[in-house]
């Protein structure tokens, strides 16, 4: 397993007429191994739940447990969980800095606190990995990047702390299709290689059905739903309840179902759909 | 999500609150005034039970008023510390080697420190029951007749307010760019001066370029919808004065009035002392 989560609440500002409570006793376990999409309506709780993963968050209440970390110890080990969890907030190429590239990339992996060797390979294997040319980007001002090159840089900054569980927040907003695909297929690549546990928050449900093998839905701070895609984009009731969109492979099926087309169980992915399109057709 | 509003505003909804401004912002300056007129312990004594009775109308927690205090104890510890030791008087109650107290010393001292306490409760209940844009809105009002003058009183009325805007939205930005360089593995919290001080920098410069943007963007968005600060224009909210503001100033002017005959004609502390006798 590697990550567990017990009876989790928090509230922000407690005690003050801005108190707002952001997580009611959430409580599951991430295998190792998974790629989970979590998804909630704006304000649900899903930001607050993965900074807890990072200890950015003070525990309140509950418990985490990260791989072999306890957060709830009086003094975790901060600098093992994070080089163990990295996190990719939203808009990532805001945290940008440093005068060049590699320097900026090279920022998580110094205050590893690793030598100047072991950095400088974690470097040019992160730039190449987010597919960008080492030897052309790495004197280059981070700011005079595009923005989708920004991004990968900056996810280049957490994929060079070589972290088990990667955690990435609405890792696609704000960009384009072809920029959405190619972070995808980059982050698809890293599961592979680097992080075998992917976590990412996201809107967007065709992304989310398309890579997800698990699905935690968040409404109003409780885990409403943790499950298979499959179970969450084909309850109705839940996502009506939730008020969550339904992803166009789903909408696809069912349309194609009420229309009297005979389509096998609940495809979720577009590669199934067609698949099981192309059998009712061969019928 | 801690900071929706910047400063220490307290929402209760209390006639406090929702008095005018500007009303408020005179009384405070008038209260301020008051302060520096201030004679006998028994006015001290007064004017605390002003504030204290202004906080209940108000529903402001007490505690939370006190609060703002701390922020202004090593200076009223400072200035206390060197009236006691550096005031020349005509008792000498101490006298040791070089180190020499005199009773006006310590009446001095004590007068300081109760002064600089009124000083901040009043202005912090102010701000504590007023948002920074209504008080933008009174300076805005008050400062009107200066337009006679020339001076461009709405512009600097806008200025304020956009920099009063702009400062929940960077202490978010501060606090997010933080979390991510923390993320990251940046260390904020130990190490000297100096090392906290070049902790910083992979926050403030993310911090500088996105101000900058911003107001780039803001710019842009005023300059789409034609806004130009010579044209004539009307008001939101607009401020006017009702009976609550009425009967809050005779009282405020009732309190403050009472410094000002104990200045000049009764002193409240030999009444008391000459009942005693």
């Amino acid at each position: 397993m590697a990550i567990e989560i017990k009876d989790l609440s928090y509230t922000y500002s407690p005690r003050t007429p801005y108190a707002a409570t952001a997580l009611r006793n959430v409580d599951f376990t991430i295998e190792e191994g998974v790629f989970l999409g979590i998804i909630g309506k704006t304000g649900s709780g899903k930001s607050t739940f993965i900074q807890h993963l990072n200890a950015l968050i003070k525990l309140q209440s509950g418990s985490i447990k990260v791989m072999d970390i306890d957060l709830t110890a009086k003094k975790p080990d901060l600098k093992r969980l994070r080089g163990t969890v990295g996190m990719v907030m939203q808009y990532p190429e805001y945290q940008l800095f440093d005068e060049t590239v590699e320097k900026d990339v090279a920022f998580g992996p110094k205050n590893l606190s690793l030598s100047e060797e072991e950095i400088k390979g974690r470097v040019r294997e992160a730039i190449t990995l987010v597919g960008l040319d080492f030897n052309e980007v790495r004197d280059r001002s981070p700011f005079e990047l595009s923005g989708g090159q920004k991004r990968r840089v900056a996810i280049a900054g957490v994929i060079a702390m070589r972290p088990k569980i990667l955690i990435l927040d609405e890792p696609t907003a704000g960009l384009d299709p072809q920029g959405k695909k190619e972070i995808l297929s980059l982050i698809r690549r890293l599961k592979e290689t680097t992080s075998p546990t992917v976590i990412i928050i996201s809107h967007d449900m065709d992304a989310v059905a398309e890579e997800c093998d698990q699905v935690a839905l968040f409404s109003e701070g409780k885990l409403a739903a943790f499950a298979s895609p499959e179970e969450i984009f084909y309850n109705d009731e839940l996502l009506a309840e939730t008020e969550m969109d339904v992803p166009s492979v789903v909408k696809i099926a069912k349309e194609l179902k009420k229309r009297g087309a005979n389509i096998e169980g609940r495809p979720v992915k577009k590669a199934e759909l067609i698949e099981r399109i192309k059998r009712w057709r061969d019928e | 999500m801690n900071n929706i509003v910047f400063g220490q505003y307290y929402p209760t909804g209390s006639v406090v609150h929702r008095m005018d401004p500007r009303i408020k912002l005179l009384m405070v300056i008038l209260y301020i005034v008051s302060v520096f007129f201030i004679q006998d312990y028994v006015m001290y004594g007064a004017l605390f039970l002003f504030v204290i009775a202004v906080a209940l109308f108000s529903k402001v927690p007490i505690r939370i008023l006190f609060r703002t205090v701390r922020t202004i104890i090593f200076l009223v510890l400072v200035t206390s510390v060197i009236n006691l030791f550096f005031t020349q008087g005509e008792t000498l109650l101490v006298h040791w080697k070089f180190i020499k107290i005199y009773k006006e010393g310590i009446e001095r001292a004590i007068k300081l420190t109760l002064r600089l306490i009124l000083l901040m409760l009043f202005p912090s209940l102010l701000t504590l029951t007023t948002t920074p844009m209504e008080l933008t809105d009174a300076m805005e009002s008050l400062m009107s007749p200066l337009k006679l003058i020339k001076v461009p009183v709405h512009a600097i009325a806008l200025i304020m307010s956009i920099a009063l805007r702009m400062i929940p939205i960077l202490m978010e930005e501060t606090n997010k760019i933080m979390l991510a360089q923390k993320a990251r593995g940046a260390d904020f919290d130990t190490g000297g001066a100096i090392k906290k001080a070049k902790a910083m920098i992979p926050v403030l410069v993310p911090l500088f370029v996105g101000a900058f943007r911003r107001a780039d963007e803001l710019a842009l968005a005023m300059d789409a919808r034609c806004y130009s600060s010579v044209a004539k224009r009307t008001k939101y909210k607009v401020l006017h004065i009702g009976v609550k503001d009425i009967v809050a100033t005779l009282f405020c002017l009732a309190v403050f009035s009472l410094v000002f005959l104990n200045k000049y004609l009764w002193a409240f502390d030999e009444m008391i002392l000459s009942i005693f006798k």
